[in-house]
């Protein structure tokens, strides 16, 4: 991989949402870089604005300070080279069957038509194991299922980067940690530039390879960290992080 | 549960957790996958268990108990002109089936109706495509449906006769009102609850504007859509009878209706009862074969049924 110059580049981006009563600051000033071949991790408790700053990058919503960058051009609206992976199993159409959900996500984008389009989405389809399953509907599916579809569908378009929302937040434990060496594994094989929300310590630690600390209401940059390599460093890592985010709900506390 | 003694002299300190409740059992591990000499794994029902949990065969059922009870009722009864048996009217639309005169107005009420349907549909659409534009539009389709929606399309006629005259003019227009805002608000409803996930996958993909209408909303609402166009078959279909028999004949050819009203003032009625039957037949059709097929190949392929 080149590393020429970063993918995407996050600077000092301010979100604002609006609920009917309030106007919320989701995320202020946060600055980061994304690295091709990244495993970027946005890491922070509920209400620290990760999923919303993965939103902006998605293109779904504009900063109201600060600009997004990928490969040196502004994030103005979604698009394919951007796919995500929601952490909802609705996330596949339902009127579709698992190979073409795959194949119509290349073909509206325009990516691959006809022929192509079908060797790819089996390729990606064979690769999430899910080969047994191709012409099933979605609604006959795990929720693993669903989300390894899901996986495929963005792989299979080839972006220049995977942003994956808390993908596995709502499947049960088992599955969740099979998911996690099934996505490390698929890294291995192909390493892609992924960006991945997550509020599991562990999980970010497991899955990333840098990972974003973000504090909350609203979230702000409190660290930027290697992952560790060895289990020991991974229990260190772990206690530094909760360290970092309990040390403030302390203070907090105090401050009542 | 055990309740630890309160007073006793030992320390107050918290007892070290016991590996394991009295009494101490040894632990089972056991093969599985021994089942196979089990007496009934899988066994077929018997035939009269597995015809009976035929749906369409337990209502044949009822249909012909239904069918006796009127045949011993007429006969006991024993006046055509009140309420002639099943097999007199039975008689009676075999023989207008065979000189054509029931498939011919069935078919001129059916063309009516495909008209005022079609026309209905496009008005649908054209008020939902408004109301998912703007916010404005959306008011726009409410106030109206919840204006017209309780107006039965029946008390429109009058109206209707002023300024269409007497002819298909009037009965297409009465369809159209009935048919539009049943489909109209069930397909807006519809659209407002496509899941915002849905939305932005097909906004990811580079979708918007009128081809994500076309490949994301209108599929993932289409349950709803399709609730609209059977309860908009159904309204329609009502009108359109009741219409006809108003003021049925229109160009030289009437419906449905005009037959079941012409021969009650020709006191023919076996022949009206042989109209009503088939004004119940086209509509068990339409629901049960045509909309149902729809549904199975559809929403309850997909998982999508409400």
């Amino acid at each position: 991989m080149g590393t020429g110059q970063p993918l995407l580049e996050v600077d000092g981006v301010t979100l604002r949402y609006k609920t009917p009563d309030h106007l919320v600051t989701a995320t202020y000033r946060v600055s980061f870089r994304v690295w091709p071949g990244d495993r970027f991790v946005l890491l922070g408790p509920s209400g620290c604005g990760k999923s919303t700053l993965l939103k902006a990058v998605g293109g779904y919503m504009a900063p109201t300070e600060g600009e997004i960058r990928l490969k040196g051009r502004s994030v103005t609206e979604p698009g394919p080279d951007r796919m995500m992976v929601f952490q909802e199993f609705d996330q596949l159409l339902p009127w579709k069957t698992v190979r073409q959900n795959v194949v119509f996500a290349l073909e509206a984008s325009g990516r691959l038509k006809g022929r192509e389009a079908l060797e790819r989405a089996n390729l990606y389809i064979d690769k999430v194991n899910l080969t047994k399953f191709a012409d099933s509907y979605p609604h006959t599916l795990s929720g693993g299922m669903k989300q390894r579809v899901a996986i495929a569908r963005g792989m299979a378009m080839e972006p220049d980067i995977l942003l994956m929302d808390e993908p596995f937040a709502a499947l049960d434990a088992l599955t969740r940690r099979r998911m996690q060496d099934e996505l490390m594994m698929l890294w291995e094989e192909t390493r892609f530039t992924v960006l991945f929300v997550t509020h599991s310590i562990p999980e970010a630690i497991k899955l990333g390879s840098r990972i974003l600390l973000l504090s909350p209401h609203p979230g702000e940059v409190k660290a930027e960290l290697n992952s560790a390599a060895t289990p020991e460093a991974a229990l260190r890592l772990e206690n530094r992080i909760q360290q970092m985010l309990f040390s403030e709900e302390i203070q907090e506390a105090e401050n009542v | 549960m055990s309740s630890a003694p309160l007073l006793t002299d030992a320390p107050p300190a918290v007892p070290p957790r016991p590996a394991a409740v009295e009494p101490v059992r040894p632990e089972i591990v056991r093969e599985t996958g021994q089942a196979h000499g089990a007496p009934v794994v899988e066994k077929p029902l018997s035939a009269f268990e597995r015809l009976y949990n035929q749906a369409w065969l337990r209502k044949i059922l009822i249909l012909v108990l239904l069918a006796g009870i009127w045949e011993a009722y007429g006969r006991y009864l024993d006046n055509d002109l009140l309420f002639p048996t099943f097999s007199a009217t039975m008689e009676a639309f075999f023989r207008a089936v065979a000189d054509g005169t029931l498939p011919a107005r069935a078919w001129s009420s059916l063309k009516v109706l495909l008209m005022g349907y079609a026309a209905g549909i496009v008005l649908a659409t054209v008020l939902t495509g408004i109301a998912i534009a703007s916010r404005i539009g959306t008011d726009l389709l409410e106030t109206l449906t919840s204006m017209f929606n309780p107006l039965p399309a029946i008390a429109l006629l009058p109206l209707a006769l002023i300024w269409f005259g007497l002819g298909n003019g009037s009965l297409i227009f009465v369809l159209v009102h009935s048919v539009t805002w049943a489909i109209a608000l069930n397909t807006h409803s519809g659209f407002l609850s496509v899941s915002r996930t849905l939305r932005m996958v097909g906004r990811n993909y580079g979708l918007s504007g009128p081809r994500l209408i076309a490949k994301i909303l209108i599929p993932a609402a289409f349950p709803s859509i399709l609730t609209g166009l059977k309860v908009g078959w159904a309204f329609a279909w009502r009108t359109l009878i009741a219409a006809e028999l108003v003021f049925g004949v229109s160009s030289g050819a009437g419906g449905l209706g005009w037959f079941i009203f012409e021969n009650k003032n020709m006191l023919d009625i076996p022949n009206v009862f042989a109209g009503l039957l088939t004004v119940i037949l086209i509509g068990l059709v339409v629901e049960n074969l045509i909309f149902q097929t729809i549904e199975r190949r559809t929403i309850r392929r997909w998982g999508m049924q409400a």
